[in-house]
């Protein structure tokens, strides 16, 4: 807050009056065995400069020959996000730089394989997907001396050519979403897509997954404002925090007299701020033209509906559908860790063993975190559980040690863990003459209590708790205090 | 002066009558005669070539099955990569630059037994209508060497000239074979777009390129085509189909063939050119053919159109000799200094021009107004073209306006230079065949070549009209 260019960090509403307009331009490393348009194999983390070949290095002579599972994933992809699957182009992207072996990236531009999608957000927010092309990744450049880690100032760079020519899908979207919620919503549900449908990885730490950021800002109802680019945004927290600085930072702009230049920027996480990276009049001229290495892509149509028919039910169908069985808000956080979790299927197999659905929801939801979509505890003992639980034979408190144990051995029958370590829930009759001592014991807790102070309920739940090493069941307790100072 | 040709040689050495090494020995014997006044080669791979034939000859001693150019000397331009041995498109850009891999034609002619010779001068990076352009000095023509042999694939047509091997590969862009064949006195095949693999060709217009041999004979054209061509899975340029066959239409003659005489040709051609161009239509109509007139209205536009679309393409695949990965640096105090030193002291004059012309026509703003119009232009070609060919079967036109011209005639005219290819170029525009044939000499007894023009995948046919041809010269 030192002064008027640190705009705030936090992700309060913007000022009265004014509105964001985001668009978001993702990129996704496909997962393939290969790359784009060789056969080197598309491996991350490998030694460096391992993974090449001369089409890859783009040696003089070397031909690019497209990678049919890289167009199946990307088709894939376009058909999850709603897309019209086309035939397509290939065209070059002109520029120089030394991790660009042919100086040209390959790349779609005027006739993408995927166009006019879209992609749902919680509370019906449909944000449009206007297309998703493939292209190849460039290689990966570091940079030694200097101070700043970029090539100018630097002493010498090394490239590795590893990820050159690895496939890409760019999913472009409209500029539909106006807050950074939304904006992480977007990513959110695109990676959890890309997932689902063995397209990619999608991680943004590893760079799998690449977002760069168009903002701009306007009055609501007037035409768009004029838009930045910001790049580097390297997590999901980032994009949020980096749409709300640089929507501030903009509106502060236009209210102190300025405008908005269409440039470039650079999110500097550590600062929590962008800066200018480039003008757009400094922008490269790509000279884009026919790749005429490459013919034209025009996947047919029985293809297209066998990729169609292949696709698994999507994130945001099997949110629905475990919210329908649990009787959970299909936008609710359970759904959303659940299905991303892949965990939904096991919750039902519970339910379906009989067990109490609201219960399992929340066992699975917090005991399973370290579990994949098969947990090794079978279905039928979490059931069993549950029914221990409803039934009122075990407390919740008990009911979350028996799951402790049923975890930490990949299952176990819960009855037995409860007989054997004395969880027998005591009945109503025991339960009253403890609380009727209780309130013997301590006549002003229960005194405050009766005049209204709930807090004072505490301590005789408390001493009751005390006297049943826990086996009473804290609801129990608290209905029959109440019930006696109704009376 | 005659030299043995590629299906006698093939013949021979798979009867026994002469050895591979024999052959190749005959053959060097000329190069060590001639080359240092011809400098058809930027490399003669003499060792190589030499195991080669021994390896051949032991085949052929072992009785074990023998490929159709097995023990034929043959050379290759040098923008061919060849695995191990130095590629250089007579550029400095990349002088040193040895390819870790070879070019799917140079493994097809292995395959098929050919002994490689060496690697022939080019204009650099294959821009140029007479090998002057060559950053390791002009080839000279074998027949009168005060002048040029044609270009860009100069070295590889005076290779076979002057007896240095018996066959050769060029590459065709806009003319570099048919144009340096008729300069010389050779065969000199541009198959249809797709049917040879470019894989392992060094680009120079991926849109236009296309392998195809220099021979003394049709049927030796014949011969080396049906070795080199057919589907190429490194290439997705490459047609599906397999390689043509050839040998087998070579005596069919023209009987009722149609001969397409283009009435609204370029004009400019050499007298003694459109007398020869008279006579090979006069000789065709008395062996049986009928000739019948074209219009192709827009070939006038060709030129134009290639210089648009050629250097376009140009400098997008030359972009790749900045410098860092391979071939000649220029150190500098940054990335752009390097970039630039480089790029001016790499490549030379003609190369700078059409990177410059092709960067241009790609240019934001210019991009409609000349890359995007000659692309219509060159649809047009193929339309007038496809036209053409609903009552003819091939067209012929000369193939070079000229003979065989002094050296430093056009060199200081880029467009006088250009001209050269005025007959060649719509060929490639249109991703058509066309091939030259030695038809009689003109001025100064230097030979004159007839070109054949047959529409996409016509090889068969202009193969037929070619060897008619050579039998009436």
């Amino acid at each position: 807050m030192s002064n008027a260019t640190s705009a705030p960090t936090n992700a309060a509403a913007l000022p009265e009056g004014w509105e964001m307009v985001v668009g978001l331009e993702v990129h996704v490393e496909l997962d393939t065995a290969t790359k784009l348009f060789s056969g080197s194999p598309n491996r991350f983390g490998d030694d460096p400069n391992t993974h090449i070949d001369p089409v890859t290095l783009g040696l003089p002579g070397a031909l690019p020959v497209l990678n049919r599972k890289a167009v199946e994933l990307a088709i894939r992809l376009g058909l999850a996000l709603n897309c019209t699957v086309q035939s397509c182009t290939f065209h070059r992207k002109n520029y120089f730089y030394p991790d660009l072996p042919k100086a040209y990236q390959i790349s779609q531009y005027d006739q993408p394989l995927n166009v006019d999608g879209f992609l749902m957000l919680p509370g019906d927010v449909r944000i449009g997907v206007e297309r998703a092309h493939l292209e190849e990744d460039t290689g990966k450049s570091t940079h030694f001396g200097g101070s700043s880690g970029r090539i100018h100032g630097s002493d010498y760079s090394l490239v590795d050519f590893n990820r050159a020519g690895v496939p890409l899908v760019e999913i472009v979207s409209r500029p539909d979403i106006r807050t950074s919620d939304q904006a992480r919503q977007y990513v959110n549900e695109l990676r959890s897509i890309l997932v689902a449908i063995g397209a990619s990885d999608a991680k943004m730490e590893e760079g799998s997954m690449r977002v760069d950021v168009n903002v701009s800002v306007r009055r609501p109802g007037e035409p768009f404002g004029t838009r930045c680019e910001i790049k580097n945004v390297n997590s999901v927290r980032a994009v949020g925090r980096a749409i709300d600085y640089e929507a501030r930072r903009q509106i502060q702009e236009i209210e102190s007299g300025g405008t908005i230049r269409q440039e470039t920027r650079h999110w500097d996480d550590a600062e929590g701020r962008t800066h200018t990276l480039r003008a757009k009049e400094d922008a490269d001229d790509y000279r884009y033209f026919l790749e005429p290495d490459l013919v034209l892509l025009d996947p047919d149509r029985e293809w297209v509906e066998s990729i169609r028919t292949s696709l698994p039910v999507l994130p945001a169908a099997r949110r629905a559908a475990l919210a329908a069985l649990v009787g959970i808000d299909k936008e609710s956080e359970a759904a959303y860790v659940l299905v991303e979790r892949g965990q939904d299927d096991y919750v039902a197999e519970v339910v379906r063993a009989g067990g109490e659905a609201g219960r399992a929801v929340v066992y699975v939801q917090q005991a399973f975190a370290e579990e994949g979509a098969k947990p090794r505890v079978p279905a039928a003992d979490i059931s069993a559980l549950t029914v221990l639980e409803r039934d009122g034979k075990v407390t919740a408190t008990q009911a979350k040690t028996i799951l402790a144990e049923i975890v930490l051995n990949g299952g176990g029958d819960a009855a037995t863990i409860a007989k054997d370590k004395g969880f027998e829930a005591l009945d109503t009759s025991a339960v009253e003459s403890m609380v009727d001592a209780a309130i013997a014991a301590q006549p002003d807790a229960w005194a405050k209590y009766c005049n209204g102070e709930e807090k004072a309920m505490g301590a005789l739940v408390g001493a009751v708790m005390k006297t049943s090493q826990g086996k009473a069941d804290g609801k129990v307790v608290t209905a029959i205090l109440q019930a006696r100072r109704s009376k | 002066m005659s030299f043995p040709t590629v299906a006698q040689l093939a013949r021979d050495i798979r009867e026994g009558k002469v050895t591979a090494s024999a052959v190749l020995e005959e053959h060097l014997k000329r190069v060590d005669e001639r080359e240092s006044e011809i400098h058809a080669f930027n490399l003669v791979t003499a060792e190589n070539a030499r195991a080669a034939a021994v390896e051949v000859d032991r085949a052929v001693q072992a009785g074990k099955p023998l490929g159709p150019l097995a023990g034929v000397p043959i050379a290759l331009k040098d923008n061919m990569c060849t695995r191990g041995i130095e590629t250089t498109c007579s550029s400095k850009i990349l002088e040193g630059w040895k390819p870790p891999y070879d070019a799917t034609v140079v493994t097809k002619l292995r395959e098929a037994g050919a002994v490689i010779v060496g690697k022939t001068n080019l204009d650099e990076f294959a821009m140029g209508s007479s090998t002057e352009n060559s950053a390791f000095g002009p080839t000279r023509n074998p027949l009168d060497t005060s002048r040029v042999p044609g270009g860009s694939s100069g070295g590889s047509a005076a290779a076979v000239a002057a007896g240095f091997a018996a066959a050769s590969l060029g590459s065709d862009t806009g003319g570099s074979i048919r144009q340096p064949a008729a300069l010389c006195g050779l065969v000199g095949v541009k198959p249809t777009y797709g049917v040879v693999s470019r894989y392992g060709l060094v680009a120079f217009a991926s849109s236009l390129d296309q392998i195809g041999p220099f021979t003394h004979t049709v049927e030796d054209a014949a011969l080396v085509m049906e070795s080199i061509a057919g589907h190429d899975p490194m290439d997705s340029t490459s047609l599906s189909q397999p390689a043509p066959s050839l040998l087998s239409v070579l005596d069919q003659g023209v009987q009722g063939m149609r001969i397409g005489r283009v009435v609204d040709m370029p004009e400019g051609s050499e007298p003694d050119v459109l007398e020869r161009l008279d006579a090979a239509f006069a000789a065709l109509k008395e062996r049986g053919a009928a000739i019948v007139d074209v219009k192709l209205p827009s070939l006038q536009f060709g030129l134009t159109a290639y210089y648009l679309v050629a250097p376009a393409e140009a400098s997008s695949n030359l972009a790749r000799y900045d410098g860092v990965r391979y071939g000649m640096r220029v150190d500098a105090p940054d990335l752009n200094a390097m970039y630039a030193a480089t790029r001016s002291q790499g490549f030379g004059a003609e190369v700078k021009r059409r990177i410059m012309l092709g960067t241009y026509a790609l240019s934001a703003g210019y991009y409609d107004a000349y890359y995007g119009k000659a692309l219509k232009v060159r649809r047009l070609i193929a339309d007038d073209f496809a036209k053409a060919y609903q009552s003819c079967d091939v067209v012929l036109t000369p193939t070079s306006p000229s003979v065989a011209f002094p050296f430093g005639d056009k060199t200081a005219d880029p467009l006088a230079m250009y001209l050269c290819d005025v007959f060649t170029i719509p060929t490639n525009l249109a991703g058509h065949a066309a091939m030259s044939v030695p038809f009689g000499t003109g001025a100064h007894s230097l030979p004159v070549g007839v070109q054949v023009l047959a529409p996409a995948l016509g090889e068969a046919t202009m193969f037929r009209v070619a060897a008619e041809l050579e039998r009436a010269r």
